[in-house]
C-alpha cells in the first residue's frame, strides 16, 4: 500500500511539474492544482498510513496522527484561495495584455512536430 | 514608568495634534505646545536626580526572551539633551506657527514634529542600546518626513531622500556596532556597557566595533565625508532646520559620542579616527561656509564645522576636552537655533535667502538685525557671548595636546585657521545682509516680523548673552552634571569665567579674530578665486555616481537571473530545487527503504489508485483541450478525497470533496474567458519539461517511499491525550484547528479573506472579450436556467443548509467543523446561482459578502481576545456541558464561537470569489444587470 501511495505522489508531482512549465496560463493553473494534490498527500503521508483509526476520541480505539491532518485541512482551503487568485490574475493579464502567455508577451510559436 | 511616558507622550500627541488641526491653525499649535509641556512636566520632578549625582534607570519587560527590555535612563547628559529637545522644541512650535503660510498644512507639520521629538527623546533617554537604535532610526524616518514637508518641491524630495539614504546606512552600521558591543560585554544595558570600557578596549573586536559605531555617528552628525546631506536638507522649512540641524537630529551623533565616551575612548584608534574626522570637518565646513551665497547654506556649513569642532574635542580624549565638547553642544544649540530662526525671518519677510540680493536690511528690520548680530557674534566666538567661552576651552585643549605629540604645532595652527573662517563667515552673515549697500530686486519690501515670531529668537539670544557674561551663575551646574555623566568619572579641575588672563588660548582667539576680519575684507578676490577653482567640487556628485553605480550593478545582476520570462524562471527554479533535493542522496549511505511493516495492498485500493494515475496522465495528455482536461482533473481530485477516506482522515475527505466542487466551478467560470485550446509548443521544450517532470516525480515518489517505510516519533500523543480533557472535543483534528493551533487558523482564514478581497479588487472594472459561441460554433446554451433544475435545487437548499449547520455543530466531536460547513454552504448557494442566474439571486441575496468575511474575522479575533478578560493568553478556550430538556447533554465550548468565525470567513470568501467571476458572465449574457 505504501508503494502505491508513493507512486501516486510521484505521478501527481510529475504531472504538476510538467504542466507548471507550460507557456499559457490555464495549464499552469492545472499544474498548480496537481502540485497541491501531491503536496497535500505527501504531508498527510508523513503521519504514516493507518486504516480504520480516525483521530476521533472513542473508548479503546486506536488513533492515527491528527497533526498532519490538521495541517493538510487548512492547506486544502488555502490552496483553493491560491488557485482562485492565480486564475483571476490570469484573467486580468489576458484583459490587460491581450494574450494568455505566462510571460505576458507572446504565444509560443506553433512549432512543427 | 515616568520616563517611558515622557517619551510616549509626543508619539500619542502626534495623532492628537493632527486632530486638533481641524479646529484651526492656532489650535494645532496650542495642542503641540501642550503636548511638549506635558512631557516637560513629567520630567521636571526628576530633575533633582542627576543634580544629586544619581542615575535613574527604569525598566519594563518588553521581549524578555530576547533580552530586550524597555529601559530608560536619566542622568546628567540625558537631562541636558532632553532639556534641549523639549525647550528648543517649545520655541520652534511658537516660531513655526508664524512661519508656515496659510497654504501649508499645520496638522501635518506639527504631527511630524511631534514624531521627531518623541524619537529624539527616546534616543537620549534610552538605557538599552537596541532600543536606542530603534529611536535612532525613527529620527531618520521622521526627519525624512519633515525635510520633504514641501513635497511639491523637487529639491525637498531629493534632499530628504539623500538624508535618509546617508543616515539610514549609518544606522545600519550602528546596528552592527551595537550588536558587537553587546557581544563583547554580554549586555545591551548602558550601565553595564559604560562600566566595561577596559574590557571593550582590550577585545580583539574593538576596532570593527569602533568603526561601525563611528559610521553611525559621523553620518548622523554630518561629518566629512558624509557631510553633504546636511546642506541639501536645507530644503526643509526653516523651523525644521532650526530644530533638527542645530539642536537635535545632528546632535544625536555627538550625543552618542558623548554617551559611549567612557566605553570606547582613550585608544590611539579613537584619537586618530575621531579627532581626524572632526578636524577635517571643522576646516572644510568653515571654509565652504564663507563662500555660500545662500543664507541657510552658510548656516548649514557652519553647523557642519561646529559639529566637527565638537567631534574633535571628544576625539582628543582628555577629560577637559570632553567637558568643553559638552559645553559647546549647549552653546551651539542656542546660537545656531536663533540664527536659523533669524534667517527664516529674513527669508519670510524679504522673500529670498540669496545674500547677493539681500543687502542693507538694517533700515527695514533693525530689531531682528540686532538679535542676529548677537547670535552671530556668539557663533564667531566674540567675548561676552557663550560661543567665546567654549571656543577658548577648545583652543586651550588644542594647545595642551600639541605639546605631547610630534608635529603637534599643526593642530593649534589649523584650529586657529578654522576660527578665522568662522569669524569671516559670521561677519559676512551680518554685514552682507544688514549693511553693504541697498537690497537688489527683492520680491517684497522687508519689514519686522510679527511680535511672537521674534520671541523665540529673543529668548535664545538672551541665553547666549547671560551664559557668556556670567557662566558660573547660569550654566555651570548643568554643565557639571552633564559632563560628569559623560565621563562617568569625577570632573577635572576647570574654571568657567570670562577672563583667564593672557594665555595662549586668548592669543589664538585674537589671531583668529584678526585673520577673520582680514579675510572678509579680501572677500571679493577670494570669491572670484573660489568660483574659478572650487565651485564645481561637490560631494553630491560622488554620492550620485555611487548611487548610479549601485543601481546599475543591481539591475545588471537582476537581468542576469531574470529575463522577464516567467516560464524560464519556473524552469530555473525547478532545476535548482531538483539539484538541491537530489544532492544529499549522492553521498548517503543509508538504504532507501526502512523496516517499518507496511499495510497489505487490496484490490479496491489498487483499482482506485489505477484510476487516479490514468486520470492524471490523461489530463496531461489532453491538456491542450482545456475543457476535457478539467473533467479528468476532477476525477483525480475525487480519488484523492477517497484516499483520505481510506486512511482514517474523514475531515480531510469532506474538505477535499467540497473544495473540489468549488474549484471545478471556479475553473469552468474562468475558462469561459480564456482560449479553449492551448497552442502547441516546440517539441524540444516538451521533451525537456517531460524529463524534468519525470525526475521530479521520481524524487517525490522515492522520498515518500523512504519516509513511509520508516518508523517515527510523533507528538500526536499530546494532542490525543489533551483533546478531550483540555479542549473539550473528541474530534482531535478540529480541536487542533480551533484550539491548540487556533492562532495558525486565525492566520489562515485571514489569508483566505485577503485572497478573496484581492480577487474582488482585481476584477473591479475588468472587461473581457469572450466568444458568443463555443469552439464548435454552437450557441452556448438556449435554455439558460432550466426550470427543473431551478425547482429541484430550490427544494434542496434548506436541506443542504441544514446539513451544513449539522456539520458545523458536531464538528468539535465528530468529523466536520467550520471549514467543511462553510464549503458545503457555499456549494449549496452556488448551485442556486447556477440554476437561477446571478440576476435572480441578486434580488434575494446580497452579492457583496464582504460584511460576512468581516464578521467572521471579528468573531474569531474577539473570541481570542475574550480570554484576556479572564487573564488567560490569547485564544485560550473554555467549555462546559449543559443539560437541555429534550436535547439532552449539550456541550458548549468557546472554541465553537471561533469555529463559527472560520465558517463565516470561508462562506464569505468563497462566495465572493465565485460570485464576482460569475458576475463577469452575466454582465455579458444579460446586459441588463451589471453588478
Amino acid at each position: 500500500m505504501e508503494a502505491l501511495i508513493a507512486l501516486i505522489i510521484g505521478i501527481l508531482t510529475a504531472c504538476g511539474v510538467f504542466l507548471a512549465l507550460r507557456g499559457q496560463t490555464f495549464p499552469v493553473v492545472l499544474g498548480l492544482t496537481f502540485l497541491s494534490y501531491a503536496v497535500n498527500l505527501f504531508l498527510f503521508a508523513m503521519g504514516r498510513l493507518a486504516i480504520g483509526a480516525p483521530p476521533v476520541i472513542a473508548d479503546g480505539a486506536a488513533y492515527t496522527d491528527p497533526l498532519p491532518q490538521a495541517l493538510v485541512l487548512t492547506a486544502i482551503v488555502i490552496s483553493f484561495g491560491m488557485t482562485a487568485f492565480v486564475i483571476v490574475l490570469a484573467l486580468k493579464a489576458r484583459a490587460e495584455l491581450g494574450n494568455d502567455h505566462v510571460d505576458g508577451t507572446h504565444y509560443d510559436e506553433e512549432g512543427p512536430r | 514608568m515616568t520616563l517611558f511616558f515622557a517619551v510616549l507622550i509626543p508619539f500619542v500627541g502626534a495623532a492628537l495634534v493632527a486632530l486638533a488641526s481641524r479646529l484651526g491653525r492656532s489650535q494645532s499649535a496650542w495642542a503641540t505646545g501642550a503636548v511638549t509641556l506635558a512631557s516637560l512636566a513629567l520630567l521636571a520632578p526628576l530633575l533633582a536626580v542627576p543634580f544629586n549625582g544619581d542615575t535613574l534607570v527604569q525598566q519594563h519587560d518588553w521581549l524578555p526572551a530576547l533580552g530586550l527590555n524597555l529601559a530608560f535612563r536619566l542622568d546628567g547628559l540625558a537631562m541636558l539633551f532632553a532639556g534641549l529637545i523639549l525647550g528648543i522644541g517649545l520655541l520652534i512650535v511658537l516660531y513655526a506657527r508664524y512661519y508656515l503660510s496659510k497654504r501649508d498644512s499645520m496638522g501635518r507639520f506639527y504631527s511630524y514634529l511631534m514624531l521627531f521629538m518623541g524619537s529624539m527623546l527616546g534616543i537620549v533617554l534610552s538605557e538599552n542600546l537596541i532600543q536606542l537604535l530603534i529611536f535612532w532610526e525613527l529620527t531618520s524616518l521622521s526627519s525624512f518626513l519633515l525635510i520633504s514637508y514641501w513635497q511639491h518641491r523637487e529639491e525637498a524630495r531629493q534632499g530628504a531622500r539623500m538624508a535618509l539614504a546617508v543616515t539610514g546606512m549609518g544606522g545600519f552600521a550602528l546596528l552592527g556596532g551595537f550588536l558587537l558591543l553587546g557581544h563583547i560585554v554580554g549586555s545591551y544595558e548602558l550601565s553595564v556597557v559604560l562600566a566595561s570600557g577596559d574590557l571593550i578596549r582590550a577585545h580583539p573586536l574593538y576596532v570593527p566595533t569602533l568603526v561601525l559605531v563611528l559610521l553611525g555617528v559621523f553620518t548622523k552628525s554630518a561629518q566629512f565625508p558624509f557631510h553633504f546631506w546636511l546642506p541639501h536638507a536645507m530644503a526643509a522649512p526653516t523651523p525644521v532646520s532650526a530644530y533638527l540641524h542645530s539642536a537635535t537630529m545632528v546632535k544625536a551623533g555627538v550625543f552618542l559620542l558623548a554617551r559611549l565616551y567612557p566605553a570606547l575612548s582613550g585608544t590611539p584608534e579613537w584619537f586618530w579616527l575621531v579627532s581626524g574626522t572632526g578636524l577635517a570637518t571643522l576646516l572644510l565646513g568653515a571654509f565652504v561656509a564663507l563662500f555660500k551665497h545662500d543664507l541657510k547654506g552658510l548656516l548649514a556649513y557652519s553647523t557642519i564645522s561646529h559639529l566637527g569642532l565638537i567631534t574633535l574635542l571628544f576625539g582628543l580624549s582628555t577629560p577637559l576636552a570632553a567637558v568643553a565638547g559638552v559645553f559647546h553642544i549647549i552653546n551651539h544649540a542656542t546660537f545656531k537655533a536663533s540664527l536659523f530662526m533669524a534667517a527664516g525671518i529674513i527669508d519670510h519677510e524679504a522673500g529670498t535667502r540669496d545674500m547677493r540680493r539681500l543687502n542693507g536690511l538694517w533700515k527695514f528690520m533693525p530689531y531682528t538685525a540686532t538679535l542676529a548680530m548677537v547670535a552671530a557674534a556668539a557663533m564667531a566666538g566674540v567675548p561676552l557671548m557663550n560661543g567665546f567661552l567654549s571656543k577658548e576651552m577648545f583652543f586651550a585643549e588644542a594647545m595642551q595636546i600639541s605639546s605631547s605629540h610630534v608635529g603637534g604645532w599643526l593642530l593649534p595652527a589649523l584650529v586657529t585657521l578654522a576660527g578665522a573662517f568662522a569669524v569671516a563667515y559670521s561677519i559676512r552673515f551680518i554685514h552682507d545682509v544688514f549693511f553693504n549697500g541697498e537690497p537688489i530686486n527683492l520680491p517684497k519690501t522687508p519689514h519686522e516680523p510679527p511680535r511672537w515670531m521674534k520671541v523665540p529668537v529673543e529668548i535664545l539670544v538672551v541665553l547666549c548673552l547671560v551664559v557668556g557674561i556670567a557662566p558660573a551663575f547660569t550654566v555651570a551646574p548643568l554643565l557639571a552634571v552633564a559632563a560628569s555623566a559623560t565621563l562617568q568619572a569625577p570632573l577635572p579641575e576647570y574654571h568657567l569665567a570670562l577672563w583667564h588672563g593672557f594665555n595662549p588660548a586668548l592669543a589664538m582667539s585674537m589671531t583668529a579674530m584678526a585673520c577673520g576680519i582680514l579675510m572678509y575684507l579680501l572677500r571679493r578676490p577670494l570669491y572670484a578665486l573660489h568660483a574659478r577653482m572650487l565651485e564645481r567640487l561637490d560631494a553630491r556628485v560622488v554620492y550620485n555616481l555611487l548611487l548610479d553605480a549601485l543601481f546599475a550593478s543591481s539591475s545588471r545582476i537582476t537581468h542576469l537571473i531574470d529575463t522577464g520570462s516567467l516560464q524560464r524562471q519556473v524552469f530555473l527554479f525547478l532545476v535548482a530545487a531538483l539539484v538541491l533535493g537530489f544532492s544529499p542522496w549522492l553521498d548517503s549511505e543509508s538504504p532507501l527503504a526502512g523496516n517499518r511493516a507496511g499495510l497489505p495492498l487490496d484490490a479496491v485500493s489498487l483499482l482506485a489508485g489505477a484510476a487516479l494515475i490514468v486520470a492524471a496522465l490523461t489530463t496531461v495528455w489532453l491538456h491542450r483541450q482545456r475543457f476535457l482536461a478539467l473533467i479528468t482533473i476532477g476525477v483525480v481530485g475525487l480519488v484523492v478525497s477517497l484516499t483520505f477516506v481510506k486512511f482514517s482522515a474523514p475531515d480531510l475527505a469532506l474538505t477535499q470533496l467540497s473544495v473540489e466542487i468549488v474549484t471545478i466551478i471556479l475553473l469552468l467560470l474562468a475558462l469561459y474567458f480564456l482560449p479553449q485550446h492551448t497552442a502547441r509548443e516546440r517539441v524540444w521544450r516538451v521533451w525537456r519539461d517531460g524529463a524534468i517532470a519525470l525526475v521530479a516525480g521520481s524524487g517525490a515518489a522515492l522520498l515518500a517511499w523512504a519516509v513511509l517505510t520508516r518508523p517515527y516519533d510523533t507528538i500526536a500523543g499530546y494532542f490525543i491525550d489533551n483533546s478531550l480533557p483540555g479542549g473539550g472535543g473528541r474530534n482531535v483534528v478540529n480541536v487542533i484547528l480551533v484550539d491548540f493551533r487556533g492562532y495558525d487558523t486565525l492566520g489562515e482564514i485571514t489569508v483566505l479573506a485577503l485572497a478573496a478581497l484581492g480577487i474582488h479588487a482585481l476584477l473591479e472594472n475588468l472587461r473581457l472579450d469572450a466568444p458568443d459561441r463555443d469552439a464548435a460554433g454552437r450557441a452556448w446554451n438556449r435554455d439558460l436556467y432550466p426550470l427543473i433544475m431551478g425547482t429541484l435545487t430550490q427544494l434542496l437548499l434548506p436541506l443542504a443548509l441544514l446539513v451544513a449547520a449539522f456539520i458545523l455543530l458536531r464538528g468539535h466531536n465528530q468529523p466536520g467543523g467550520g471549514f467543511i460547513a462553510g464549503l458545503v454552504t457555499t456549494v449549496a448557494l452556488i448551485v442556486q446561482y447556477l440554476a437561477r442566474g446571478s440576476a435572480w439571486m441578486h434580488e434575494r441575496l446580497s452579492d457583496a459578502p464582504q460584511p460576512v468575511i468581516a464578521a467572521g474575522l471579528a468573531l474569531a479575533t474577539l473570541t481570542g481576545l475574550a480570554s484576556w478578560a479572564f487573564d488567560h493568553p490569547f485564544l485560550t478556550s473554555t467549555f462546559g456541558h449543559l443539560n437541555w430538556p429534550l436535547v439532552g447533554d449539550f456541550e458548549l465550548a468557546s472554541a465553537m464561537a471561533f469555529d463559527l468565525g472560520v465558517f463565516l470567513v470561508v462562506v464569505g470568501s468563497t462566495l465572493l470569489i465565485l460570485v464576482k467571476i460569475g458576475a463577469l458572465h452575466d454582465s455579458r449574457i444579460n446586459r441588463k444587470w451589471v453588478p
